[in-house]
């Protein structure tokens, strides 16, 4: 069998996500091809070839794939079907947009979010918001899959794969990218930290997710957040953590003012260890912490920092 | 021009589903259903381009048994003008749905079709993306801002990295995201007239598709439990364990 895994980027580094998109394709088994799609996008080919049981790494450099548009990421991917069985993408924002119009254009279902691979047309799932856990058999000769990166571990990266570049450049020609405000921070990414500190509602407002910062400096954490929190502007849409935002699972993750609502306990509720700091006894979000402390934030904080 | 909008029937985004016990599919007897969050983002954005006097029409569109027409009314009671029910029994693959869909399109010529980015249900985050391969539209997903301009629609988009703003040509397709609007609550007054806005049953059958499941569900499963932690008593505690017990901080 083969398998077309598509990588995450940002043109200049291979999100690690991949790493571990690759390992899900690993757990399918077969022969592993990777495909670039970006521009100037150099460095990534570097890392890519250096992943871990892949043999070959498709590169196509091109304008017309700068902000990988799904109109055009589309045709491209489909263009290479026909030499795959498999076609893997990551469950980031990325693979979530051009995957599906993939999956169409083939006219093959698509099994979104798998966290685990039972056989080659059988997939694990989780549906409502992690409260059920589908296994889902495709009946497409070709399988389009997405993959949840929290149920499969990341593979190495000493390896040495041949890079074929080329030459097709697919321009839909009915969409174009107007801007991009990105938040920078010198923090690691929530995708790939192994500590994750979030404030919800209880912070009262962005100012206050300074008392974060101390401590996720000491932890090496990530900061996230509650979609309360997001709505009410005290933090960027990027930092969500939930169903609908991003799915996490870290060695830590300390929730922090967040009352546990089903959809953000569907983005954590995999982390090895979850701490919950919250001023009622009764929020949910203690039932599913493994440590829990009843007490209001802004003295739990600061003391919190100076322990550390 | 215009708009419109695949809403879908779904639990209600409060209610934790429970599992059947013998594992053939999640269990939604007597469990309170509603309008998927995200369409009746669809529905209010559409009814306030409307309001703009950007779009003329807003025909609200579901695919299932007779118990949608429940969130149609409601789509109407928010300011839809007409609906539409796919009527069928099945559940079907978003790839089936979107190729019904299609077929609306191709009947409707709307000049944007705005959908959920998710079903809280099967949580598949297909239909909008499969919608726009099939009828060869652009697609603006998990919009946050929506911009008719003209004979373009400026879509911008909550991505991992931030926000990313697109311009698509029109026709296109938007799937929502949660930050787009703030649906409103629809009045007793609206919820009346809703009753006589038109609602038209067409049988999926009626389409020529073939819908053929691409997919087997072989069984659904309650997920792992977490096992009950401790409530510590004072932040010296809570550090030594994650120290000596969880091992997770040095
Ligand atoms: C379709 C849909 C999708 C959604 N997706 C997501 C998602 O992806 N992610 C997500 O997070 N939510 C999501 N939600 C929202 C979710 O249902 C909750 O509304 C949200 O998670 C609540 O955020 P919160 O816990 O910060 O706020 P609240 O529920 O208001 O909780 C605030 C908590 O802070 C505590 N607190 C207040 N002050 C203090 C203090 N001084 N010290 C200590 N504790 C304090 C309170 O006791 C309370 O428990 C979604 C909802 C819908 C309908
Ligand atoms: N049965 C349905 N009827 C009408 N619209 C649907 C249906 N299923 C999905 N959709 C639309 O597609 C969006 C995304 O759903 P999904 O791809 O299932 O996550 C929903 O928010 C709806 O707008």
């Amino acid at each position: 069998m083969s398998i077309l895994v598509i990588v995450e980027h940002d043109n200049s580094s291979l999100k690690a996500e991949t790493l571990k998109t690759v390992g899900a394709a690993q757990k399918i088994g077969g022969d592993i091809t990777l495909l670039v799609a970006g521009f100037n996008c150099q460095n990534v080919v570097d890392a890519a070839v250096k992943v871990n049981g892949v043999s070959k790494v498709l590169v196509a450099d091109n304008a017309v794939y700068e902000h990988q548009l799904a109109e055009n990421v589309s045709l491209l991917v489909t263009e290479l079907a026909s030499d795959y069985e498999h076609i893997l993408a990551t469950a980031l924002t990325t693979g979530k947009n051009f995957m599906p119009r993939v999956a169409a254009l083939l006219d093959v279902a698509q099994i979104s979010d798998i966290i685990d691979v039972e056989s080659s047309d059988t997939f694990v799932r989780p549906i409502y918001a992690g409260n059920a856990i589908a296994t889902v058999q495709s009946l497409d000769d070709k399988k389009i899959i997405t993959v949840r990166t929290t149920g499969f571990d990341a593979v190495a990266t000493d390896g040495n794969a041949e890079v074929v570049t080329l030459a097709t450049v697919t321009d839909a020609g009915i969409s174009s990218h107007v801007n991009d405000e990105f938040t920078v921070s010198e923090r690691p990414d929530l995708g790939a930290a192994t500590v994750i500190i979030s404030g919800g509602r209880g912070m009262q407002n962005g100012e206050n997710f300074k008392l974060l910062d101390g401590i996720a400096d000491k932890l090496g954490a990530a900061i996230g957040a509650s979609r309360a929190a997001v709505d009410a502007g005290f933090v960027p849409n990027d930092m969500q953590v939930g169903q609908t935002g991003k799915i996490v699972a870290p060695d830590l993750y300390i929730a922090v003012g967040i009352s546990g609502a089903i959809q953000h306990l569907a983005g954590m509720k995999d982390s090895k260890v979850i701490v919950a700091i919250n001023k009622d006894p009764e929020a949910p979000i203690f039932q599913v912490a493994d440590y829990g402390i009843v007490a209001d934030l802004f003295d739990a904080l600061p003391e919190l920092e100076s322990k550390l | 021009m215009k708009v419109l909008v695949p809403i879908k029937r779904v639990i209600d985004y409060n209610v934790k589903v429970r599992v059947k016990p013998d594992h053939s599919n999640v269990d939604l007897a007597n469990t309170k259903m509603a309008i998927n969050p995200f369409c009746e983002i669809a529905v209010e954005e559409a009814v306030r381009l409307k309001e703009a006097g950007i779009a003329t029409e807003v025909i609200a569109i579901s695919i299932g048994d007779k118990s949608c027409q429940e969130q149609l009314r409601t789509a109407l009671a928010l300011g839809a003008d007409r609906a539409i029910q796919i009527e069928t029994s099945e559940s079907l693959d978003a790839l089936n749905i979107a190729k019904l869909l299609q077929k609306v399109v191709e009947e409707e010529q709307p000049q944007l079709v705005i959908l959920g980015k998710q079903s809280i249900d099967s949580d598949n985050n297909q239909t909008g993306q499969m919608l726009a391969a099939l009828t060869g539209m652009p697609q603006g997903t998990f919009a946050s801002v929506v911009k008719v301009e003209g004979e373009k629609v400026n879509v911008t988009r909550e991505v991992d990295g931030g926000l990313q703003t697109l311009a698509l040509n029109l026709p296109a397709i938007v799937t929502t995201d949660l930050r787009l609007n703030e649906p409103r609550y629809a009045s007793l007054p609206n919820i009346m007239k809703a009753k006589r806005k038109p609602l038209v049953v067409r049988p999926a059958a009626d389409f020529g598709i073939d819908l053929t499941p691409r997919t087997k569900l072989l069984k659904v499963t309650p997920p792992a439990e977490r096992k009950a932690g401790v409530i510590v008593e004072s932040i010296d505690e809570l550090v030594e364990k994650l120290k000596n017990e969880a091992k997770v901080i040095s």
